[in-house]
């Protein structure tokens, strides 16, 4: 039973609302006016230095292939590592703990552990040499090996952050009832039928939740790319934080913290327009 | 339609520590609407999910006619099979749902829409083909699941206690509509249930299982009136056989039955039946129904009988029928049900007539039926 | 080959698998650790893919001398303020989403859920300004403040379903026997709750912990550990640090992490695996 009240609830959310309200809507407000104004008037000088500088481009490429080839490897990944794991066998809880570590690693950290893997003095190269299989260190760092930067940040991304869709998937597939698979499997359909036509639709609205989590989160990668490539691989919060930090450009910052808002929008829109799943819709 | 028979099927979990189903020797007939009834936990459902193939037995076989399908997967089985939970798909329409198991086995497709149009008209649910699983009630999803179960005409039809779900009113209805479509479609079906009144009403043999074995399997009335040991007796019928423990007296030329505080005369020729359990302790049963009160009512084609004095105790009055609570002496109680209003209060001497034709008398050890 | 070859087969292949999805997620995690601890010489000959001596020599660097242990002072504080507000906050409304119905409800839900995707760090940039203005600029609590944006909605969400896990029913018995609304809540839901909200907080604290970004542009010199090791590692700011001392840094940061989702480790489906719907 729930209880119907008038007041109460709005009472008791208010607080939290209004606050998150202030943090989200002020700054807004703030980037728009420091971004699009010049001594107190509406001027488009900022945006248009933004765009002319090749920096922001770059960031914005860089940002959306890191995340056009981060996201989807990542789902895919875990609907794998969840299909395998979501059965009885001995050392799963081991194997779901181990899976899980990452999820609390923040992305320096996770930078700074690839690089002990990848640096040239690193175990990938060691090991490799040792064996016998290269002759000479691979280079994943430095301006001149950026597209190996760009792998090295690619393969600790997917490290660090395949961990959550991992999560949200698995509690996904373990929410469907084994009846309907159990129906299916009655009904003549071998495992590949099931999948396809069971299991993947109905686990739409958790992929569809990984999804959005993990591209909004990559519109905002920062730290691992930071450490691993600095501004050799320009990102957009990174090239945000430059101009803040080091240039103290506030007016072109905010350019970038817009774009990033901008984006997160946009494709959270998208992925609800394009993704609704038909039969949680006539529910209601 | 096939015959199915299941040949010393065992199936042990936690390394034989658990034996959920534990020799089970039947043989459902071609077009039998076979019921397998017992308490939870029985082994009625892991049988019936080995005949689907969704379990492998420990041991024994599975027989379709001559064809041993023991550990073939579910596909080659030719099955269907309706789920307690109904497993309707929620993000398949019904008329999807329905014509899953026809794109499976991957029949044309004006061949599938006739299947599926006929199969739905068959459960009156043709006005619910678009709808989503989401938009129906209980029994339209049972009906969308009976649908889907038929519509591939299946070898062997399988219900996982599919009623169980829905409310007492709709039961009763989905109760006669099931069989009915057995009869009609003379399907060879494997019922299983944990209800009693199902069972009897539904099945062309019923089939009781307990602890993993089958105990007695026979046609309903014979289950009812025969009942080969004392947990079929008491698991069948409501209310339950009295059951009262009495040892067994030779008085002169007949027999009598004595219990604590009360005895039952029987007559003569349970003399030869009883002999060898002179002066020793047995379980005498008699349902509520097969006993009257005398001068309040009077049983009809009783041939023998004998009467034993009771106090009423308490009366439950369900208008169609009262119980009576009667003390016939050291606080054994025993149920007597007797058909409309009985005019009896609480406190009075009654005199009950037991029908001795529906008399049971079970071995008080090995629980097994005597009489 | 028979059915039973086949068996084995599948068996050893979904068991190499298994091994190798965990040896990726965990090695990378050993070998940056025993590197933090390795002597240089060990690290940077190429013979040796394991070190075989180690020092403590780097992290005690790192702590003491490079300012470190200040940053998980610093970490510390910040990530208890954020827990206090976005905790005193965050409980009554997820208190309300669960246990009421009131007009709006599913509107502000997601509202709550977007706002948690929505790039509050991002958000860090344009706030500088008015920290500067409040005086908020480089202090403790201006970075807590934009950790509890971040965090609330999540505490809001997670704590909705934690309430929504304890039966109704318990609270109104607490309510028939004399208590009030509020009682009842004190005295029965939120003791019924609280290794959720345990669980809860401490994730919340990872948040913190991890947190980058946003710490790292509104302070200078109290700088969280992140924003500390960011500015001493990183190449394009601060000039890249011997890269044993990344290697230390890196065991300093996963350390309390790891041990804190060791204990939490059975709520990780309830923190995150919530879908939309």
């Amino acid at each position: 039973m729930k209880v119907k009240s008038s007041y109460i609830p709005y009472f008791l959310i208010l607080p939290a609302f209004a606050y998150l309200l202030f943090f989200v809507g002020y700054p807004l407000v703030q980037a728009l006016y420091i971004a699009f104004t010049q001594n107190g008037q509406f001027s488009l000088a900022t945006v248009r230095k933004t765009f002319a500088d090749p920096y922001f481009w770059d960031a914005l490429k860089y940002t959306i292939a890191l995340a056009g080839v981060i996201v989807p490897t990542q789902v895919g990944l875990a609907l794998i590592l969840a299909l395998t794991v979501n059965r009885a066998f001995k050392g799963k809880d081991f194997t779901i703990y181990a899976l899980t570590i990452p999820l609390t690693i923040s992305d320096v950290a996770a930078g700074l552990i690839w690089y002990a893997i990848l640096s040239p003095s690193g175990f990938l190269n060691k090991l490799l040499l040792n064996i016998g299989l290269i002759h000479q260190p691979i280079y994943f760092f430095g301006y001149q090996y950026r597209h190996m930067e760009f792998l090295a940040i690619v393969l600790a991304e997917l490290w660090r952050a395949t961990s959550i869709v991992f999560v949200i998937i698995l509690a996904g597939l373990q929410m469907i009832s084994n009846e309907y698979l159990e129906a299916a499997e009655v009904f003549g359909a071998d495992y590949w039928t099931r999948l396809r036509k069971i299991v993947i639709p109905l686990l739409k609205p958790s992929i569809q939740s990984a999804l959005i989590i993990r591209t909004l989160f990559a519109m905002q990668i920062f730290g691992i790319v930071w450490i691993l490539a600095g501004r050799d691989i320009p990102i957009l919060a990174g090239e945000g934080f430059y101009r803040l930090t080091e240039l103290k450009e506030y007016d072109v910052a905010s350019i970038y913290a817009l774009v990033i808002a901008g984006l997160s929008i946009l494709l959270g829109a998208l992925y609800i327009k394009f993704m609704k799943a038909e039969y949680l819709e006539v529910r209601r | 339609m096939v015959e199915v028979r299941l040949e010393n099927l065992k199936k042990y979990f936690d390394n034989g520590r658990v034996k959920a189903v534990d020799g089970v020797n039947l043989t459902i007939k071609d077009g039998e609407f076979l019921v397998l009834l017992g308490p939870s936990g029985c082994g009625k459902t892991t049988t019936l999910r080995m005949i689907a193939g969704l379990e492998t037995p420990t041991g024994g076989k599975i027989w379709f006619e001559d064809k041993d399908v023991t550990y073939l997967p579910p596909k080659d089985r030719n099955i269907s099979m309706v789920f307690q939970s109904y497993a309707v798909w929620p993000h398949m329409t019904v008329y999807d749902n329905i014509a899953f198991p026809l794109k499976i086995k991957k029949y044309p497709k004006e061949e599938i829409d006739k299947k599926v149009r006929w199969a739905a008209e068959l459960l009156q649910i043709e006005e619910l083909l678009d709808r989503y699983p989401a938009q129906l009630s209980g029994g339209q999803r049972q009906r969308v699941a009976v649908a889907r179960a038929i519509v591939v005409e299946p070898n062997v039809l399988l219900m996982d206690e599919p009623l169980s779900n829905l409310d007492a009113k709709l039961r009763v209805a989905m109760r006669a509509e099931i069989k009915k479509l057995q009869t009609k479609l003379k399907v060879t079906t494997i019922y299983v249930t944990h209800d009693q009144v199902e069972a009897m009403t539904m099945g062309d043999r019923i089939a009781v299982m307990n602890q993993g074995k089958l105990l007695q399997v026979g046609p309903p009335t014979e289950v009812y009136l025969k009942p080969k040991s004392i947990f079929v007796a008491t698991f069948i019928g409501a209310p339950e056989m009295n059951l009262l423990e009495v040892s067994v007296k030779e008085k002169e030329d007949s027999i009598t039955l004595e219990g604590e505080g009360f005895e039952i005369p029987l007559s003569s020729d349970f003399k030869e039946l009883l002999e060898k359990y002179i002066d020793k302790t047995v379980v005498f049963g008699i349902r509520p129904e097969h006993m009257t009160i005398e001068s309040v009512s009077s049983l009809e084609h009783v041939k023998r009988s004998t009467t034993i004095e009771g106090i009423v105790d308490f009366i439950e009055a369900l208008g169609t029928d009262t119980i009576v609570h009667a003390n016939i002496g050291s606080g054994n109680i025993i149920k007597v049900k007797l058909p409309g209003h009985i005019p009896l209060e609480v406190g009075s001497k009654v005199k009950i007539v037991v029908d001795l034709d529906n008399i049971h008398i079970f071995d008080k050890n090995t629980e097994k039926a005597i009489i | 080959m028979n059915d039973e070859t086949k068996f084995m087969l599948k068996k050893l292949i979904f068991y190499t698998f298994i091994f190798t999805v965990v040896a990726w997620i965990v090695i990378p995690i050993i070998i940056s650790t025993l590197y933090g601890f390795a002597l240089p010489r060990d690290y940077y000959d190429p013979k040796k893919i394991l070190p075989t001596s180690f020092t403590i020599k780097y992290v005690k660097t790192l702590l003491f001398t490079l300012g470190a242990l200040d940053g998980i002072k610093n970490s510390v504080i910040v990530a208890l303020i954020t827990i206090t507000i976005s905790f005193a906050l965050g409980i009554p409304a997820g208190y309300a989403v669960a246990k009421f119905l009131f007009p709006g409800k599913d509107t502000i839900k997601l509202s709550i859920v977007a706002l948690r995707m929505f790039p509050i760090p991002v958000m860090a940039i344009p706030l500088v300004v008015l920290y500067i203005k409040l005086n908020l600029i480089d202090t403790l609590l201006g970075v807590a403040l934009a950790h509890t944006a971040m965090a609330l909605p999540f505490v809001v969400l997670i704590t909705s379903s934690i309430f929504a896990g304890v039966s109704t029913e318990l609270e109104e018995a607490g309510m028939v026997f004399g208590l009030t609304r509020f009682g009842s809540f004190f005295r029965i839901t939120l003791p019924l709750a609280l290794p959720g909200l345990a669980a809860a907080a401490m994730f919340t604290f990872v948040m913190s912990w991890n947190e980058v970004f946003v710490a790292s542009i509104l302070t200078l010199s109290h700088r969280t550990l992140p924003a500390q090791i960011l500015s001493i590692m990183a190449g394009a700011s601060g000039g890249a640090a011997p890269d044993y001392y990344k290697f230390a840094a890196a065991f300093i940061m996963i350390l309390p992490a790891i041990t804190f989702i060791f204990f939490a480790r059975k709520y990780l489906v309830t923190m995150w695996g919530i879908t939309l719907k």
